[in-house]
């Protein structure tokens, strides 16, 4: 009875193993078959290389611009200051998030606004934080920290406003203040809700740097982009987005392995 | 027998803005010292916010509260355990003494020695979600006892809990509170379990709470109170006390 049971365990856990190996190799051919037809379809000249890229002519290129063009410099700069402005929004908007659950009063009064700036798409603020930082990369991060901060105060705060009034109860029972209120409960309380923040955060933060680099036009992939697309070196244009690609999934593995360390434990 | 705690017209009303919902009605009432108090009513009278207003967490409308044996410490059991999932069960337990800044040796050693006591010293370092319903019940009520409350006040702590359990959890709270000496108001809505566990069993209203009957309970010697000639009687009245306005 008991050697069946693990036997069928162990062909259970075989399962699962294979099914994941074969979701694994599925995702890979995925991609070299995309990479794979974009290189033929240019090769036998079905799509212009010119305008459409070509992946070994892309290769090419990621030699050639971080050999000219200090590539591993701009995006030191993008990752650098997607990271800044990200950690700054999570940070501060949290800190607003706990002032304004502090003060109801000014939680209701700047309610609508909230609102209001949540369904503003923040980047349309960009060219005017160029006239007022400059055209520099504190203004690139400023459109980071603003593109993300917005929704890190909502959604921290509705973390906030869903903490059970009982667990609230039970430290006043004990005669805790509403500083203690604040430490004991409603904060460790939500930090599933902020790691949750997190991730979408980086995704944001990533949309308000390349929109400010597309603005500021010094360094950062962003100024890649705009330049590569001004001087028509498509291929350039394709080698950044790609690189691009690799920053968020690096970016995203991060943010998951920080939420994990804010969760052990639970 | 001294009193501990004394009810004196108490009132309660709560307001808001389409409406006043009058919850409690001239309540007086002693709790004396030492004594496990019960307080039966039908759902959604008064029961918590009678409690709420003994805690002082909630002032009454009208009345006062008197509070005769100093300090007047005042533990207080709520619905759910809510234990914190991020907090081991030592951590918990710690929760009253850290808030009060009394994490003392003796204090922790104290909690320790609850812990110890009450079959929970293996799971210290474990998180509530490695204990069952009954276990996290008796941690939540060494979390309130670590602070030495001279009065606890319960607000049907086991109702979170399957029949089976409840019983027997029941039994188990209301032994330690007399082998700790505790003065208790105990909510519940559950006749037999205010019966077995209590001194006295005060019966509430229909909303708004007005006190309906209070009765002191007293078992023939050497009988189990569930087992009890005098339970059904007692079950009985105040199930009939109940039904009139329910
Ligand atoms: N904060 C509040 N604001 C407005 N009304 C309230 C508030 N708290 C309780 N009430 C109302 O007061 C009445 C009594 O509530 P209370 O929670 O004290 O009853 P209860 O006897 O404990 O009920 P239950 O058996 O469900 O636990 C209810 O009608 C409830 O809706
Ligand atoms: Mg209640």
């Amino acid at each position: 009875m008991h050697e069946t049971a693990s036997l069928e365990h162990s062909l259970y856990l075989k399962k699962i193993k294979q099914r994941k190996i074969l979701v694994k190799i599925s995702q890979i051919s995925l991609l070299a078959a995309f990479f794979g037809i974009w290189e033929a379809a240019a090769v036998i000249k079905l799509i212009d290389p010119f305008i459409f890229g070509q992946p070994s002519q892309m290769f090419k290129d990621m030699i050639f611009l971080a050999k000219e063009f200090n590539l591993l410099f701009h995006i030191r700069v993008t990752l650098g200051e997607c990271i800044l402005g990200f950690l700054i929004s999570t940070i501060l908007g949290t800190f607003i998030a706990m002032l304004l659950w502090w003060n109801d009063f000014l939680q209701k009064t700047l309610n609508p606004y909230l609102v209001v700036l949540n369904s503003l798409p923040k980047t349309a603020l960009a060219p005017i934080l160029i006239v007022w930082i400059g055209n520099n990369v504190r203004a690139v991060i400023f459109t980071a920290v603003i593109t993300s901060i917005i929704v890190t105060v909502l959604s921290v705060l509705t973390g906030f406003n869903e903490v059970s009034k009982d667990k609230i109860k039970l430290v006043r029972t004990f005669g805790g203040t509403k500083l203690d209120v604040l430490l004991k409960v409603v904060f460790p309380a939500s930090i599933p809700t902020i790691a949750n923040a997190l991730d979408i955060n980086i995704g944001l933060s990533f949309v308000g740097v390349i929109v400010g680099e597309f603005l500021v036009a010094k360094y950062g992939l962003g100024y890649l982009i705009s330049y590569g697309s001004q001087i028509l070196r498509m291929s350039w244009v394709m080698t950044s987005i790609i690189i691009l690609c690799l920053l968020a999934a690096l970016v995203h593995r991060l943010a998951v392995a920080l939420m994990k360390a804010c969760l052990s434990g639970r | 027998m001294n009193n501990m705690l004394e009810l004196v017209h108490i009132s309660k009303n709560y307001h808001e803005a389409s409406s006043v919902t009058q919850a409690i009605q001239d309540i007086s009432l002693e709790v004396r010292d030492g004594e496990l108090l019960s307080i039966v009513g039908p759902s959604g009278c008064g029961k918590s916010t009678l409690l709420s207003i003994i805690s002082g967490l909630a002032p009454p409308s009208s009345g006062e509260i008197r509070i005769l044996k100093q300090p007047a410490t005042v533990g207080y059991m709520l619905q759910q355990d809510h234990l914190f999932g991020w907090r081991t069960i030592f951590q918990n337990a710690c929760l009253g003494l850290e808030i009060q800044k009394k994490l003392t040796e003796e204090n922790l050693s104290f909690v320790h020695q609850l812990l110890r006591q009450y079959g929970l010293a293996e799971f210290e370092n474990r998180y509530p979600s490695c204990l069952s319903g009954g276990m996290r019940q008796r941690a939540a009520l060494i979390r309130t006892l670590a602070v030495k409350p001279n009065i606890l006040l319960l607000d049907e702590p086991f109702s979170a809990l399957d029949y089976q359990t409840r019983l027997y959890v029941a039994d188990e709270i209301t032994s330690i509170i007399r082998l700790e000496k505790k003065t208790a108001v105990f909510v519940t809505h559950d006749i037999s379990e205010a019966v077995a566990a209590s001194d006295r069993v005060a019966v509430l209203t229909r909303r708004p709470a007005k006190l309906q009957a209070i009765h002191q309970i007293e078992f023939s010697p050497g009988f189990k109170p569930r087992e009890a000639p005098e339970f059904r009687e007692y079950f009985n009245l105040i199930w009939k006390e109940l039904d009139i306005h329910a």
